[in-house]
């Protein structure tokens, strides 16, 4: 992060996670701004319908798959540095040397991250963020956000998308003329998802009873199951309740 | 027993099984039962996914899975809740019935995009409910992800529930999907039975 950004940006996360919403008692599905979130909703699915879809179907289908994967495998090394600073706000020293591995191999051996041996020497993507750090510091998920563009999230992990998009140690070695390699390598890589996860994305958005309410359940479940490595045993899905007296 | 013998006595069973079972027993299924349960389902899955038939012949083998290794009763149970309870056992046969056919399209088509890779099943764990059995799905340039399996006793047998994939429970899943399609229809369940096999 630039010195000139890191303070107006600490300092707006700071604020955000103060006023962060907490449930009087704990709720798998805490959505107190369900109207304004679905007006976003309806928002990312016309910028899908118009923008991201079309796009990423002339991107998937002009592109050929090797190097759709080496843009991908780009944008994940330059991404490696940011995780290596949130490994180590977090204090997990094992990822933090995992993945400054990962990044000295596939900044080198990888032709500057364009492939990615690391993987087959067991130094698989690690991805964290400040949203993570943030768990790991105590915070709570707070309340269910859907962000315009970057879709479904929580208050916490709002904050984290934005200390994300302008905290990426990497963008100090490009020069100023340089500065939208990081970024577009970003936006590239999530239109090849966006075309190679296309049936899966289409049955959500376009095929679901209600969209919105399967986004936000796919998102939280999902979530907190990266997050604690588990699933909470008090939200399973538990076809017994209510019927234990038969 | 062989194979062969024991899956079809467990497809007996399930034609056989009633409507009225809720509650799972106390453990008289192991956990090494639970964890054969999941191998069987997996093996099928496997083999289904690498096949190489057309899409119509492997979604029949997923809603034959279904049928064999899945508590399609006490799913939809758990889908419906306290409409479950007000519905006639015709309703409950006809509801199941369709609930089958629609998971096995849904997720048949899903579990085909696996195709080329395989799920390894990994261990087994005592739950709430039954067991937890977790495995992995191994993919081809892709990156490893959890698929568990929620296990129950249900007349007798090891049946599975529930499906969780990277967290994320198919039941839970739809019951909210299958409750918006029920409060579309103003609550009409037979309006629902007639559609459902359709929406996937």
């Amino acid at each position: 992060m630039t010195p000139r950004l890191a303070i107006p940006v600490l300092l707006a996360a700071a604020t955000l996670l103060s006023a962060c919403a907490t449930p009087d008692t704990p709720t798998e599905v805490f959505d107190p701004y369900e109207q304004t979130n679905r007006q976003i909703h309806q928002f990312n699915v016309g910028l899908d319908r118009a923008l991201v879809r079309p796009t990423s179907n002339a991107y998937g289908t002009v592109i050929p798959q090797p190097v759709r994967r080496s843009v991908s495998n780009f944008a994940n090394n330059l991404d490696t540095p940011r995780f290596v600073v949130n490994d180590i706000l977090q204090g997990n020293v094992l990822d933090a040397g995992h993945n400054t591995m990962r990044f000295l191999v596939n900044s080198t051996l990888g032709l500057a991250g364009l492939f990615d041996p690391a993987t087959s020497f067991g130094l698989e993507t690690r991805r964290t963020g400040f949203g993570e750090t943030l768990f790991v510091w105590g915070n709570e998920e707070g309340a269910y956000v859907e962000l315009p563009v970057f879709g479904p999230s929580n208050q916490r992990d709002a904050v984290g998308t934005v200390v994300d998009l302008v905290s990426n140690p990497i963008s100090s070695i490009f020069s100023s003329g340089e500065q939208w390699i990081p970024p577009t390598a970003n936006v590239a890589d999530r239109l090849g998802a966006r075309y190679e996860f296309a049936d899966t994305v289409d049955g959500l958005l376009y095929e679901s009873a209600d969209s919105y309410t399967a986004a936000r359940s796919l998102y939280l479940q999902n979530r907190r199951f990266e997050l604690t490595g588990g699933v909470d045993d008090e939200f399973a899905f538990d076809p017994f309740e209510g019927f234990d007296d038969e | 027993m062989s194979k062969i013998d024991r899956r079809s006595v467990l497809a007996g069973l399930a034609a056989l099984g009633s409507l009225g079972v809720a509650a799972p027993g106390q453990a008289a299924v192991s956990t090494a039962e639970a964890t054969a349960l999941v191998n069987q389902v997996v093996a099928e899955i496997n083999g289904a996914i690498n096949s190489g038939r057309s899409e119509g012949a492997i979604l029949s083998q997923f809603e034959t899975i279904f049928q064999r290794y899945a508590a399609v009763e006490i799913i939809s149970q758990g889908i419906l809740g306290p409409e479950w309870r007000a519905a006639s056992s015709q309703q409950k046969r006809g509801f199941a019935q369709a609930l089958r056919v629609y998971l096995a399209r849904k997720y048949g088509r899903r579990f085909k995009e696996f195709a080329g890779g395989r799920i390894e099943v990994q261990q087994s764990r005592q739950s709430r409910r039954g067991y937890e059995v977790t495995s992995r799905a191994v993919l081809p340039g892709q990156a490893p992800f959890s698929v568990m399996f929620r296990v129950a006793e249900i007349g007798g047998q090891p049946k599975f529930y529930d499906i969780v994939i990277e967290g994320i429970s198919l039941g839970k899943v739809e019951r909210e999907e299958i409750g918006v399609m029920l409060d579309r229809r103003r609550g009409n369940l037979n309006q629902l039975i007639a559609d459902l096999p359709k929406a996937a």
